[in-house]
C-alpha cells in the first residue's frame, strides 16, 4: 500500500509563541520547533498499515528549511523517503493554498492513502484534511480513532462527543486521526542511523508547476487583520467560606459556564 | 527545565541526544518518584530502552550493538540518570554484563549470545559479589567444577543488580584455587548463565536506603550445570576480564553520579529561585547562591573528568586510573550537591514532597558500588606508586 504522511513542524506548544509584528503571520524563529504533536500518531498509524499490508511510508512536509529536522524525525521512527516542499514564498500560506500545494505533491507521489493529524497546534483550523479531500476527489474519513483495511476498503471509527460513529469508504482516501487512536513509537537509534540514508526529495513551487503568486500570503482567502496578545491574568475571586463556601464557589462556577 | 546543553557533533549524535531527552522526560521523570516509593522495579521502562536501541549503544555495529564511543554512550546514561537513577544505573549494569562476551567471547559465543543480549529485550546481571568478599573480589568461593564437557556451579552471590530480574547472569566463579590460597585470582573464570538455568534462584530483593526501585538480590547457584561452551575466556583467566569489565562499568557509575548531581542542582536552583524569605527569592542571598555556584561547578567538574576518561578509552589508551577518579569525583560530588540539596530546600529539602531527600539517599549507593570509593583511592594510588 502506498501511504503517505503529512507532517508539520510547528513551534513547541511549551514555548512562548508570537505572531510577527509586520504581518501578523506565525514567527517561526521565536520558538523551538518540533513535530506536530497528533502527527506523531499519523505516523504511528502509517508505520502500523504499512506492517500489516506492506508498501511504504511517505512523509510529506510543507515548511521552512527546518522543517527537515521534523522529516527526518519521522524517517527515523521508520518512513522510507521524504518530500520536502519548501519556497520562500509559501510564507503565510493559509490552508486553502496549503492544501492545494499539499494536492499537487500527492498528484505525484500517488496515494492508496493519505494520513494526517486532525489538527495542528499552531493554526488549530482542522480544516485540511477536509480541503484535501475535496481537491483529491477521494473519501475524508475524518477525526479516526481507530483504522482498518483489506487494501480496498476502509473503516475507521469516527471520534466524537457521544462515543464514535463507524464510516466505510474506497480506497484511496484520505484520513485524519485523533489521539486516542494509538501510541507512538519513539525513534530507535538504529532508525536515527538509517535516516541519513533514506531519500528526501526537496520540492520548491516551481517544480510543482506553481508560482509564487499561487502561494503565500498574497494568495491566501484569510489573513490575519490584527491581534491583541492574551490580556495578563486577573486577580483571582477569593471566596470567604461563611457557612455558604460551596454554594458561592458553585454559583462562580455556574457564572462562567463550567457547571 | 532546560536540560544540559550537550554538545553533538553531528545530527545522529543529536538525535540521539534529543531521543533519550524526550524518553527521560516523558516516561522516566513523571514515574521515578512513585516507583522508588513503591520500590517496583520497572521492567517495561526497559523494554522501551530496549527497542529505542538504548541499551546496547557502546558495542560495535557488527555485534549488534550502536557503535558509539564511550564518550556519548554515556551522556545517555547521565541524561537517564538524572531522571531516573534506577534506569540509568540498570543501563550501565547491562552494559557492563555484555562485556566479557563483547570482548573476550569467541566468535561462536558472541554469534550465539550477543544479539540477544544487545537485542534490547534481555537484561543482564552481573555476579562478581559475595556475601564474604565484596572489595576483596578475587576472594570469591562460588566454585565451578568441570564434570564431563559441563561445569557443575555452586555458591551464593551477593548484591547482585537486577538478581531476579535478569535475563541472564554474568558470574564469577572459582575453577581452581582457594579464597584466602596462594594465586586465588588466577583460579577465577567468568561464565554465562541464562536465567532459566535449572539450578539458579534469587532471593527476595533487599531493602535499600534508596534507588528501591531497581532490584538487588542474593543469586544462589546450586548445582547449577552449563556447558563448557558457556565459559567466557581461558579458565582462570576471568578475573582480569572482570576487572576490565570494571574499569568499564566505573565511567558508567561516573555518569549516573553526574546524573544525580544534575538533578539535585536542578532541584535546588528552581526552588531557590522561587522561595521568598525576608521579601526576596532565596536565591538572592548571597549565602545561599554562593553555596549554588559550589554546587554547579563541582557537577560541571565530574562531567568534564568522566568525559575526559572516555575520550582516552575511545582513543585506545589506558584509562584504568582515569575512570577511578571520575567515579570517585562524580559520586562524591553526588554525595555532596544532593547533600547540600537538602539544606537549599529547608524543610521541604527533608520531607518526600520534593526529590531531594531521595537524590541523597540514591548519592549515597554511588559512592559504594564497582568499587567503594576507598577501592577507588587504591587504584588511583597504586598507579601511582608504580608509575616512574
Ligand atoms: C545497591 C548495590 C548494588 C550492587 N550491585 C552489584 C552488582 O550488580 N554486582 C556485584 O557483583 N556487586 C554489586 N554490589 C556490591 C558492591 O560492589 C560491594 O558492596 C562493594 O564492592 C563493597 O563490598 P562490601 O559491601 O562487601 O564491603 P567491604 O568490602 O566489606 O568493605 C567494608 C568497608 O571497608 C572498606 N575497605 C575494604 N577494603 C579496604 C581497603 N583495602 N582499604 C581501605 N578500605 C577498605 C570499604 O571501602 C568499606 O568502607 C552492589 C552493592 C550495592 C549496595
Amino acid at each position: 500500500m502506498n501511504i503517505v504522511v503529512l507532517v508539520k513542524q510547528v513551534p513547541d506548544t511549551w514555548s512562548e509563541r508570537r505572531l510577527r509584528a509586520d504581518d501578523s503571520t506565525l514567527d517561526r524563529d521565536a520558538a523551538d520547533a518540533v513535530i506536530n504533536e497528533l502527527d506523531d500518531y499519523a505516523i504511528e498509524e502509517g508505520l502500523r498499515l504499512q506492517e500489516a499490508h506492506g508498501g511504504e511510508v511517505t512523509i510529506v512536509s510543507m515548511g521552512p528549511q527546518k522543517a527537515a529536522d521534523a522529516i527526518r524525525k519521522a524517517l527515523s521512527m521508520g518512513a522510507d523517503k521524504a518530500v520536502h516542499v519548501t519556497d520562500e514564498a509559501l510564507r503565510g500560506s493559509d490552508g486553502l493554498v496549503t492544501s492545494a500545494v499539499l494536492a499537487s505533491v500527492l498528484g505525484r507521489t500517488g496515494f492508496d492513502l493519505v494520513i494526517l493529524g486532525s489538527e495542528s497546534t499552531d493554526a488549530r483550523m482542522g480544516t485540511l484534511a477536509a480541503m484535501l479531500a475535496e481537491r483529491l476527489g477521494v473519501p475524508q474519513m475524518s477525526f479516526a480513532s481507530k483504522v482498518e483495511t483489506d487494501g480496498s476498503k476502509i473503516t475507521i471509527h469516527r471520534q466524537a462527543d457521544y462515543g464514535y460513529d463507524t464510516v466505510e469508504g474506497a480506497l484511496p482516501a484520505v484520513v485524519s486521526v485523533v489521539e486516542k487512536i494509538n501510541e507512538p513509537r519513539y525513534p530507535s537509534f538504529k532508525g536515527i542511523m538509517a535516516a541519513k540514508k533514506k531519500p528526501v526529495e526537496t520540492l520548491s513551487l516551481a517544480d510543482l508547476g506553481m508560482d509564487a503568486s499561487q502561494a503565500g500570503l498574497a494568495a491566501s482567502a484569510t489573513q490575519v487583520v490584527s491581534f491583541a496578545n492574551r490580556p495578563p491574568r486577573a486577580a483571582g475571586t477569593i471566596v470567604t467560606d461563611e457557612g455558604d463556601g460551596g454554594a458561592k464557589a458553585a454559583e462562580f462556577l455556574a457564572s462562567r459556564k463550567f457547571i | 527545565m532546560a536540560g544540559v546543553e550537550r554538545e553533538a557533533r553531528d545530527e545522529t549524535t543529536a538525535a540521539l541526544f534529543a531521543l533519550a531527552s524526550q524518553i527521560a522526560a516523558d516516561e522516566l521523570r513523571p514515574r521515578a518518584g512513585a516507583a522508588e516509593q513503591e520500590g517496583r522495579f520497572p521492567r517495561e521502562v526497559f523494554a522501551t530502552l530496549g527497542k529505542a536501541g538504548l541499551l546496547s549503544l557502546p558495542y560495535p555495529q557488527e555485534l549488534g550493538g550502536g557503535g558509539q564511543p564511550y564518550e556519548i554512550y554515556l551522556q545517555v546514561v547521565e541524561e537517564l540518570a538524572t531522571a531516573w537513577l534506577a534506569i540509568g544505573l540498570g543501563v550501565s549494569v547491562h552494559t557492563l554484563t555484555c562485556f566479557p562476551i563483547a570482548t573476550a567471547g569467541t566468535s561462536q559465543q558472541q554469534d550465539r549470545w550477543l544479539p540477544g543480549m544487545l537485542g534490547g529485550d534481555q537484561l543482564g546481571a552481573y555476579c562478581l559479589s559475595e556475601p564474604d568478599s565484596g572489595s576483596d573480589a578475587a576472594g570469591l568461593a562460588t566454585r565451578a567444577v568441570p564434570d564431563g564437557d559441563e561445569f557443575v556451579i555452586n555458591g551464593v552471590k551477593a548484591w547482585t543488580t537486577h538478581g531476579g530480574q535478569a535475563d541472564f547472569y554474568t558470574v564469577f566463579a572459582r575453577t581452581s584455587g582457594e579464597p584466602g590460597g596462594p594465586g586465588r585470582a588466577q583460579g577465577i573464570s567468568c561464565f554465562h548463565v541464562p536465567a532459566g538455568t535449572a539450578g539458579v534462584s534469587a532471593a527476595p530483593p533487599e531493602h535499600k536506603m534508596g534507588v528501591r526501585s531497581s532490584a538487588t538480590a542474593q543469586v544462589r547457584f546450586e548445582a547449577a550445570r552449563v556447558s563448557s561452551r558457556q565459559l567466557i575466556g581461558e579458565p582462570g583467566r576471568g578475573f582480569p576480564i572482570a576487572l576490565a569489565a570494571l574499569d568499564a562499568g566505573r565511567l558508567g557509575i561516573a555518569a549516573c553520579a553526574t546524573g544525580v548531581a544534575q538533578a539535585a542542582l536542578d532541584c535546588a536552583v528552581g526552588y531557590a529561585r522561587q522561595r521568598v524569605q525576608f521579601g526576596r527569592p532565596v536565591i538572592d542571598f548571597e549565602g545561599l547562591q554562593f553555596m549554588l555556584a559550589d554546587m554547579a561547578t563541582a557537577v560541571a567538574a565530574a562531567r568534564a573528568l568522566y568525559l575526559a576518561a572516555a575520550r582516552r578509552k575511545d582513543a585506545g589508551l589506558p584509562y584504568g586510573q582515569q575512570a577511578a577518579m571520575a567515579k570517585l569525583l562524580a559520586s562524591d560530588t553526588a554525595m555532596r550537591v544532593s547533600t547540600d540539596a537538602v539544606q537549599v530546600l529547608g524543610g521541604y529539602g527533608y520531607v518526600e514532597d520534593f526529590p531531594a531527600e531521595r537524590l541523597m539517599r540514591e548519592a549515597k549507593m554511588l559512592q559504594i558500588v564497582e568499587g567503594t570509593n576507598q577501592i577507588q583511592r587504591m587504584v588511583i594510588g597504586r598507579q601511582l606508586a608504580r608509575s616512574a
